[in-house]
């Protein structure tokens, strides 16, 4: 080869080499479940992730002048395990930013390690974004200053719940049933707690926990909640138990109040349909029936576009304030790789949320305060249904800031 | 006394449901000595079937034409797959299901999806049959228990009084005899997988829109019941699977319907409750109650079964 000809290749690499370094993306890891049983919430997540990213960071012109975030999905399988080798990868592929939400024993894993890997590799350190585990532990005994939570946990839910509850005169007897494991044990806990506070006249005329994912016929469980009395249920199930718990009780003549915490999208609300009218409600952030704003709607709209498959939905409308959070911050900290100040940034930081309302991030426990809406399942005034059913989720009562004051346990070191 | 009523009525559902599922596979147990990992997946794509069928033909033509195309889908399975592994013994043939099963559910999953799909009962059964103290049955269940108990008349009949039904008897317990006797015993054999298969399809159909739904984990979740209701039913005998699984769904509901603590039997019987149950070595004994226990109960039924009676309630051979 000749001299000129290796001098040109030599100028060209470097050229590549130093203009990759300048504009290099900036990477989020994406831990959560893309195969397996919960599969379906996961690639969901992908999906909403990458659109939230396009459509708030990089057709904006993305952050610090131009650098364009990236998701990197990696399967965890979840597994506590898998994910904490998926989080050593990401580390390693030197992402600084971690999200991960479908469950709490995972995020209760994940929180540990990365505070470990912080205190050991100063270097190297990165941020976790929980964008949907609610255990309240997570903020509060468990809290550390690299987790950020940008749902409401269980206990704020519960606490908004009951608040609507409340106000309910004819409300006199509850029945909570749910999960055998400690989510399930911690709505249970909170809804006791809060009743016994909010509406001492208000008799739980049930309080149980059925095996997770065991039981194949809930018609005696909705039998004993009719022969009960109760004038409305609370229930902190998912997935297939959530599915026939809910269609039992309403199978079996009950026609109070369900509240639930996750009977929405990914087929759920499609197999429940005309039959949940009425009884259906949830507790949850993110209100997209009425469209908060134009802005929202054409962001739903552009999804939509993107991904016009019926399962493909907004169902974690979190993962839009978490993505407009973020770059916030990084553009404030002024880099995306120290992220001590990213994430000093990030804490206590005051902005609008992308569906309606304000976003506060606590300084205290890193636990978002935001607008928790009591959705009713209706086919009315539904813009966004779910799952290509009709039927969607109607913001019919909402708590401003719910829980803006929530005490918490937690001791936050800062580096 | 009313919630009692009420749980006759739901057992007798739940179990009836089970014997459709059990019929089929005790025959083909007992005949071919297969144990059919995949004949829940069969009842899985029953309901998969006659919930696409429904969407385009309703609801009716679904339950007429999802048992038949799951009962040809068994048949040939058996032909052109159980009979080629069939010489290699009997692992080879467990295996064949077992790995029948794990194909079925990710094959379903590649066409409907992960989630539940919104499998409905028809709108002519969408109302109230009868209310005991609030608690209503819906006609649709009344519809289940008829439509159950009307599959077992005609199989009795069948297995019992038809020239057919005799030679499926006579080949469970003598094969060999009934072979010498110039009868064609791998067709029988087909016909019973097929017929089997297609029970478990019924099942399917009528079972998709109540419960959880339909969805890729549901044949999971019946798999392992339906191999306990056999051996405690007894292999081969028809009246031993409705019997077996009769008492299963009775078990199964009642436990769930009453909330007793396993801690006042126990104080029952003269112990006394630990004052600090945290600390006490037996806190989940006290702690546990029925509802909680309910799910190992059937399988609790089988180890006895097999303890004291181990050809089942009705068995005729000792397996």
């Amino acid at each position: 080869m000749k001299l000129a000809a290796r001098l040109a290749l030599a100028t060209a690499v470097s050229a590549v080499f130093a203009g990759s370094a300048f504009a290099e993306n900036i990477k989020i890891a994406f831990i959560d479940p893309l195969s397996g049983p919960f599969a379906a919430t996961g690639v969901n997540g992908v999906k909403q992730f990458e659109h939230a990213i396009d459509v708030l960071v990089n057709d904006q012109g993305g952050v610090l002048g131009g650098r364009e975030l990236e998701l990197v999905p990696f399967d965890n399988k979840i597994s506590a395990q898998e994910s904490l080798v998926q989080l050593q990868v990401a580390i390693d592929q030197g992402i600084r930013f971690i999200a991960q939400g479908n469950s709490s024993g995972v995020a209760n894993a994940l929180t540990d390690a990365i505070n470990k890997h912080n205190r050991r590799n100063p270097e190297d350190r990165v941020l976790f974004l929980n964008y949907s585990a609610v255990d309240p532990a997570l903020t509060n005994d468990k809290c550390n200053f690299w987790h950020f939570r940008f749902d409401a946990h269980a206990g704020i839910k519960m606490d908004a719940l009951t608040d609507v509850m409340a106000e309910n005169e004819d409300l006199s007897k509850v029945y909570i049933i749910g999960q055998d494991y400690s989510f399930g044990k911690a709505v249970a806990a909170a809804a006791v707690s809060n009743l016994e506070t909010k509406r001492p006249d208000v008799e739980i005329v049930g309080n149980e926990l059925h095996p997770i994912g065991k039981v194949k016929d809930f018609t005696p469980y909705a039998r004993k909640i009719v022969a009960s009395e109760a004038d409305a249920v609370i229930t902190g199930n998912w997935g297939s138990d959530m599915i026939g718990l809910g269609k039992a009780i309403l199978e079996s003549g009950f026609d109070g109040p369900i509240y639930t915490y996750y009977a929405a999208a990914d087929g759920i609300t499609a197999t429940f349909g005309e039959a949940g009218k009425g009884s259906l409600r949830l507790v949850a952030e993110g209100q997209l029936n009425p469209p908060p704003s134009p802005e929202a709607q054409a962001i739903y709209e552009s999804f939509k576009a993107r991904h016009p498959e019926p399962e493909a939905n907004i169902s974690q409308a979190r993962v839009y304030n978490t993505i407009k959070m973020l770059s916030m911050a990084i553009e404030e900290a002024g880099t995306a790789d120290d992220v001590v100040a990213v994430a000093d940034a990030l804490s206590g930081m005051e902005t609008e949320g992308v569906w309606g309302g304000m976003l506060k991030m606590r300084e205290q426990d890193h636990q978002l305060i935001q607008n928790v809406h009591i959705m009713a399942h209706t086919d009315e005034n539904i813009t966004f249904d779910y799952d290509g059913s009709g039927f969607g989720v109607y913001a019919a009562e909402t708590v401003e800031m719910a829980s803006a004051d929530i005490e918490t346990t937690c001791k936050m070191r800062r580096p | 006394m009313d919630l009692f009523l009420v749980n006759i009525i739901d057992g007798l559902v739940t179990g009836l449901l089970l014997f459709m599922l059990s019929a089929g596979l005790t025959l083909i147990f007992s005949m071919m000595g297969v144990l059919n990992f995949a004949h829940a997946s069969f009842f899985m794509l029953g309901a998969y079937f006659a919930y696409t069928i429904s969407v385009y033909m309703g609801f009716w033509m679904g339950l007429l034409l999802a048992p038949p195309i799951v009962g040809f889908l068994g048949a040939m399975t058996e032909k052109y797959g159980l009979r080629r592994v069939h010489k290699f013994g009997h692992v080879p043939e467990l295996i064949f299901t077992f790995g029948l099963a794990l194909l079925i559910e990710e094959v379903v999953t590649f066409i409907w999806g992960k989630s539940q799909v919104p499998y409905a009962p028809p709108e002519i059964l969408n109302f109230v049959a009868f209310s005991i103290a609030g608690n209503t049955v819906a006609a649709y269940k009344v519809f289940m228990i008829f439509i159950s108990i009307g599959i077992f008349l005609v199989l009795l009949y069948i297995l019992t009084k038809t020239r057919v039904g005799m030679i499926i008897q006579a080949a469970l317990s003598h094969p060999q005899t009934v072979e010498a006797l110039g009868h064609n015993v791998p067709r029988v054999f087909m016909g019973v997988f097929g017929v089997g298969t297609a029970l478990a399809g019924v099942a399917g159909v009528i079972a998709g829109p109540i419960g959880q739904g339909t969805f890729p984990g549901m044949a999971f979740i019946l798999g392992s019941i339906v191999f306990v209701t056999i051996v405690v039913g007894g292999l081969g005998s028809l009246w031993g699977a409705l019997i077996a699984s009769l008492l299963i769904g009775w078990v199964t509901t009642f436990a769930a319907s009453y909330n007793l603590r396993l801690g006042d039997l126990l104080e029952l019987v003269g112990f006394t409750q630990p004052e600090i149950l945290s600390e006490s070595l037996f806190r989940d004994a006290w702690t546990l109650t029925l509802p909680q226990v309910g799910p190992i109960l059937p399988y609790l039924l089988m180890v006895l079964i097999l303890v004291f009676r181990p050809y089942g309630l009705l068995g005729k051979r000792d397996a």
